[in-house]
């Protein structure tokens, strides 16, 4: 293994190599509830040719490499299940160009998406991306590969729908661009109007390659954004409202969200309703606007608009600093949420479900859900939080989010960024030719199975 | 449990109905309609009234009789399971405000400055004015006056918390409850009369309070020579003897309010709870008026005696040309404690 | 989880969702924490250091070099306490990395440059090794006297009194402030190391014995209040010595420059200049002054004040507090706060680097030179700033 460590140190330097204990105790958990699994190394590459190497040496030794963000995704994602290389990406994080007429950006595959939005702040006033309320130092790369969602998500689709291009390097140690990039200089294009490529990579949860170069595209960024606040306490209403809402098509971002703590939440399903504008008037139109559309909720007393005016800059803030403070509430610092992909109208059911798990488990619940390109699906997170000083509490929040994944999975839901247990649930009950198709492109593309193994592993 | 006090015969012979009459927001066609009206109401009949009414507290001030029309509706709206603003917003605001054992206590001996449940007024309650009490604040839903569930007609919960909140100043032992907010002191005259709740201290209205201070900081004042318009609260309209006392403040520290279309007895409500019971429309028409108003008489600052109007108002009148500023502010700024950039 | 090392929030540590705001400044522009912007693994960044003290209170990992390194990497700037975003506990975390660094101390296992540190301070007084007679050499020249019934002592503490660039700042405000007709006197020989950095670097009993003999000379001589070169020193006298029964009032030169500014005692022509100021860590996030030092370089006539991006609470460390000055730990790469900071400084267009903290002064006038700045941008402090602007 010493072997390794000084090819490792060949490439990358002392100090892109890390094999002392910190290192890898740190890098073999993540703040979830899955247990952790040491890594033998940890490097952090700087350079696509970097990463080049290190995956050609991990081929010819058969070693995993499981590529890193921030580590956020909170289902052990980047937990390495069989040892291995951790490949901590976040040294690559510069911005390499901004597009902005055509408006998108490439990154490299560890800039997180704080200092995008610093950058864009600072040098495109007028842009703006999808900004995930992951905290800030999540990467952009990792977000499209495990298909994220963002501020813009209701808009325009999942954030991996917003890349133009990617620059990868293959299980087997090829560069590669996918998309216009790959004909051109233009990043406008992760595919069409070729055979979409960047299937392969996106969602994959790097198990099909390392993404080095992200291209991303940008939107108009709005002068003024402003939010309302919707309650109701009839969860069965809530599919009508944001049918209602997304018909309006002019929203930013719709959410919804209910949780038992504090006592002025309880029992009600909070729908925050974002809208941006360019002048005051166009803010005001638009606010009447939504207050107009659910003014029949408002006369039947069944649903109002909360002032907001004080908690206003908070629910504003991107990402949203607060929404980590759940996991403190058992004062523990944990939390985990899988958050399957389901049809709007299920809201009702993935509700009653969630509040009868924590009940079950004894755990605390929240939820918030996000919608997808104004209304073809929502995310419906099922969070529970846990005392990480609490095993048998963690082990009980694991539980309950395998029990909330079989009933999504009943319900018609699809995961999102499963974990290796729900993706095996996932596998076992997709029509047999499609997995046949995935274990195809998977073996394909990475025949000695070393990028992330222990995800998306298929059993034929 | 504790009953209204609402005295049916004073009603019955009332040759005004001012109640009505003079509100705002319903339209009667005389004595003899509005009359009509409140007789229904206190037979516990159907009466539009139940749906219309905004919840403005206005008709308390209104009758000169000494009776309660507005506790009475809102008692009645309850009765019959009716909802004022939506019920999710009714029941948060029930949730919100629940005593949890999360309340604060300062050094508190025979007086007690009452921070209510709002953070704001902790810092308020500051300075040179309030040097001798502002150690001793309380805060917390423990010490919170319950007049807020009148707007959601939830007067039960009034009935049920109200007591409580009595018997916790109570047990620290105070002689004196200064009352950093109309409400609470309307509350614990007004409210805690109507309802024959004995309170066993002595309610101070905080403007009182100020207006005692600014006299014995009279050294200290440098005259503002400012132009203002004055927001009235709603919960002002509970202790309407206690109008003059503002005017006296602004006398002292050099403001001038000129007299107003929308003031006093006609002043227009933050319209917060308007737009939380009926909407944006009428909600905006009388922002808008009100604030029209304050700009035609040319008004530099709009004062502000309740922290919940200075949040609803701040940004609109701001827009307008106006800087929002608190009371309490005002006169800090008067004594050279606080800046007027700063606010 | 039971532990098996104690330090006294420990029942804080596992409460960390290591999220990684407090690498940050509020904008997320770039990383802010001096120790994982050096060394780039997410161990070297305040939310690594918190799963880590508790991955090793709990026995999951023993004492080691490495672990002392990230440990001791934290220059106590506590821009993670101002990020964090959870406010129930991010108070105290650079209280539990402290305690962390003083449970290592205890165990006897820390890295050499710390303990060179300690071993030179405790017998020589100085982390420089040089004589205690010479500790009051530089204020030659300036008209400063030894404290005797002065209003005010002017504290240097061992930068301002040994090293050169510390010394430069020394005298010139200490010149600055007897022109200007204040009561001051110094203690010289008799004065003693402050203590901030070793107490920050966790050796408590030294800390202890420094602060206490300060304490006992400052009441021998009747001082009653301090004017402190140092803003770590300003830190400690304000934080920790009233504990130590040091009761003084105590106030940064800037504060007391800007004030005679103010009252005219101070009189100024004009200096054209493009200014950028560095904020301090522990006048700065420690003790909550920005205003003092600005106030004196707007008040220089045809003076102009750029702000560098990251300033204010936001300010990026220069990699010298908690004893990296000495220890140096962060290194020298490019990726060192102290050269991060003149690049930014450059970015800004300004040719002066102002500074106000002795530590500061050193560290990124060494920078300004290993980046080749020397040209473009001259690190100069407040008074020397003044002087100019008096010719
Ligand atoms: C408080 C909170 C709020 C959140 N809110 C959101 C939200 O609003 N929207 C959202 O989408 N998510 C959210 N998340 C989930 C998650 O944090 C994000 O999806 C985030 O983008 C993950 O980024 P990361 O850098 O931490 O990824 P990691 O966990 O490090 O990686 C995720 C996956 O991507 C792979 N990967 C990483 N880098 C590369 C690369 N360069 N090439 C190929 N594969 C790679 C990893 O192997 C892993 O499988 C939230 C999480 C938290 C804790
Ligand atoms: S210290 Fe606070 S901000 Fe930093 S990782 Fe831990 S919880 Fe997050
Ligand atoms: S105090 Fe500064 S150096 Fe230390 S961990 Fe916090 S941010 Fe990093």
């Amino acid at each position: 293994m010493s072997d390794i460590r000084k090819s490792l140190v060949d490439i990358v330097g002392e100090r892109g190599v890390s094999d002392a204990p910190e290192e890898l105790w740190f890098y073999s958990r993540d703040p979830g509830v899955l247990a952790p699994h040491r890594p033998d190394y940890v490097v952090a590459p700087q350079t696509t040719e970097e990463v080049q190497k290190i995956v050609r040496l991990a081929n010819r030794q058969k070693i995993p490499v499981i590529p890193m963000g921030n580590g956020m995704s909170l289902a052990g994602l980047v937990i390495p299940l069989k040892g291995g290389i951790v490949m901590d990406m976040k040294r690559m994080n510069k911005i390499l160009q901004v597009n902005p007429m055509a408006r998108y950006v490439v990154v490299e595959g560890g800039t997180s998406q704080g200092a995008l939005k610093a950058y864009l702040q600072k040098n495109h006033p007028t842009l703006r991306h999808s900004i995930p309320d992951a905290p800030p130092a999540t990467t952009i790369a990792a977000n499209v590969s495990l298909h994220g969602q963002g501020r813009l998500t209701n808009q325009y689709g999942f954030n991996s729908d917003m890349v133009t291009g990617l620059e990868v390097v293959l299980p087997t140690g090829e560069i590669c661009l996918i998309g216009s990039p790959s004909i051109g200089p233009y990043w406008i294009s992760k595919g069409p109007t070729l055979p979409d490529l960047s299937g392969l990579f996106l969602g994959w949860l790097g198990c099909t390659g390392i993404i080095t170069k992200v291209g991303l595209k940008l939107y108009p960024n709005k002068k003024i954004r402003d939010a309302e606040l919707f309650v109701t306490d009839r969860v069965d209403l809530i599919p009508h409202i944001l049918y209602k809402l997304t018909h309006l098509e002019m929203l930013e971002d719709i959410n919804v969200w209910f949780q038992p703590k504090p006592l002025m939440f309880l029992g009600n399903f909070h729908i925050t309703i974002f809208f941006t504008g360019d002048t005051a008037e166009e803010i005001e139109f638009k606010r009447k606007m939504i207050w107009d559309t659910l003014q029949e909720y408002m006369d039947s007393k069944d649903g109002g608009f909360m002032a907001i005016q004080y908690m206003k800059s908070v629910l504003l803030e991107m990402p949203g600093r607060n929404i980590a403070d759940f996991a403190d509430v058992p004062k523990g610092g944990g939390f985990e949420y899988s958050g399957p992909i389901a049809p709007i109208e299920h809201f009702p059911q993935y509700a009653a479900k969630l509040v009868e798990l924590a009940a079950k488990y004894n755990v605390l619940y929240a939820s918030a859900a996000r919608l997808i390109s104004g209304g073809h699906a929502m995310m419906f997170s099922i969070s529970f939080a846990f005392n990480r000083n609490d095993p048998a509490m963690m082990e009980r929040v694991e539980n309950a989010l395998d029990e909330a994944m079989a009933f999504a999975l009943d319900m018609g839901g699809i995961p999102w960024k499963p974990n290796f247990k729900e993706q095996k649930m996932t596998l076992e009950r997709m029509e047999p030719n499609a997995r046949n198709l995935l274990l195809m492109i998977k073996n394909n593309l990475d025949p000695q199975g070393i990028m992330n193994p222990g995800n998306w592993e298929v059993n034929a | 449990m504790h009953q209204l006090k609402f005295d049916q015969k004073v009603c019955a012979s009332c040759r005004s109905a001012d109640c009505l009459l003079k509100c705002q927001y319903m339209k009667f066609s005389g004595h003899k309609e509005a009359h009509g009206e409140m007789m229904k109401i206190m037979k516990g009949k159907d009466s539009r009234v139940l749906t219309e009414c905004m919840t403005c507290y206005a008709c308390e001030e209104y009758c000169t009789r000494g009776n309660h029309p507005f506790y009475l509706i809102s008692e009645r709206r309850e009765e019959k399971g009716m909802f004022t603003a939506p019920r999710p917003i009714t029941n948060q605001w029930i949730n919100m405000t629940k005593m949890q054992g999360k309340y604060l206590v300062g050094d508190v001996k025979d007086k007690a400055l009452s921070c209510c449940y709002i953070p704001d007024l902790g810092a308020l309650g500051t300075g040179e004015i309030f040097k001798d009490v502002a150690s001793a604040g309380v805060f917390g839903a423990e010490f919170m006056c319950p007049a807020v569930h009148t707007h959601f007609a939830r007067m039960s919960v009034i009935k049920e918390r109200l007591p409580v909140v009595i018997e916790n100043y109570r047990k620290l032992g105070v002689k004196e409850v200064i009352c950093l907010h109309d409400e609470c002191y309307g509350t614990l005259t007004s409210i805690a009369s109507a309802y024959g709740m004995e309170v066993p201290f002595k309610p101070v209205y905080y403007l009182d309070y100020v207006l005692q201070r600014m006299k014995e900081l009279k050294d200290k004042i440098k005259p503002l020579n400012i132009t203002i318009a004055y927001q009235r609260s709603c919960s002002n309209r509970l202790i309407p003897d206690k109008l003059p006392v503002v005017k006296k403040i602004f006398q002292l520290i050099g403001v001038k309010a000129p007299k107003r279309t929308y003031q006093d007895k006609n002043a227009l409500c933050c319209a917060e709870i308007l737009r939380s019971i009926s909407g944006y429309k009428l909600a905006d028409d009388v922002v808008k008026r009100n604030i029209d108003d304050m700009v035609k008489v040319g008004a530099e600052y709009c004062v502000f005696n309740c922290p919940a109007c200075q949040i609803s108002l701040s940004e609109k009148v701001a827009k307008r040309g106006l800087k929002p500023v608190h009371i309490i502010d005002l006169c800090k700024m008067a004594i050279g404690e606080k800046e007027r950039g700063t606010i | 989880m039971t532990y098996v090392r104690h330090i006294e929030h420990e029942n804080i540590v596992h409460r960390c969702f290591r999220c990684g705001y407090c690498r940050y400044p509020s904008n997320y522009s770039d990383f802010n924490c001096p120790s994982y912007k050096a060394f780039g693994w997410d161990t070297f960044a305040p939310g690594g250091r918190m799963w880590l003290t508790r991955a090793w209170l709990a026995g999951e990992i023993e004492t080691s070099a490495r672990f002392a390194e990230i440990m001791f990497s934290c220059v106590a700037c506590d821009n993670c306490k101002n990020q964090c975003v959870f406010p129930k506990f991010k108070d105290f975390l650079p209280d539990i990395f402290q305690e962390t660094r003083a449970e290592l101390v205890g165990e006897g296992r820390i890295p050499p440059g710390v303990r060179d540190y300690f071993k030179a301070i405790a017998v020589n007084g100085n982390p420089y090794k040089l004589p205690q007679s010479e500790r009051g050499a530089w204020a030659a020249g300036t008209g400063l006297k030894p404290f005797n019934n002065h209003k005010y002592l002017f504290y240097t503490g061992c930068v301002g009194s040994y090293d050169e660039v510390g010394q430069r700042m020394a005298k010139s405000v200490g010149k600055m402030l007897v022109d200007a007709g204040l009561s001051v006197g110094i203690l010289g020989s008799e004065e003693t190391c402050d203590g901030n950095d070793v107490r920050v670097l966790g050796e408590i009993g030294l800390f202890t014995q420094l602060a206490q003999a300060n304490v006992d000379i400052f009441k021998a001589k009747g001082v009653r209040e301090i004017i402190t070169l140092d803003p770590h020193a300003l830190n400690t006298f304000k934080k920790d010595y009233p504990g130590l029964g040091g009761i003084f009032q105590v106030r940064h030169y800037s504060e007391v420059l800007a004030e005679l500014i103010r009252k005219k005692k101070i009189k100024l022509k004009t200096y054209p200049a493009k200014i950028t100021y560095h904020d301090p860590c522990y006048l700065g996030r420690h003790q909550n002054i920005y205003q003092a030092p600005r106030e004196i370089l707007k008040a220089v006539p045809k003076a102009e004040l750029i702000e560098m991006h990251r300033h204010g609470p936001n300010a990026f460390c220069c990699g010298g507090g908690g004893g990296n000055f000495f220890t140096d730990i962060l290194g020298t790469a490019e990726s060192s706060a102290s050269r991060v900071r003149v690049r930014e400084a450059a970015e800004t267009g300004a040719n002066i680097l102002a500074v106000s903290c002795p530590n500061c002064a050193k560290m990124l006038s060494d920078a300004v030179k290993m980046e080749h700045l020397e040209d473009r941008m001259e690190v100069l402090n407040l008074a020397e700033i003044l002087e100019r602007a008096r010719k």
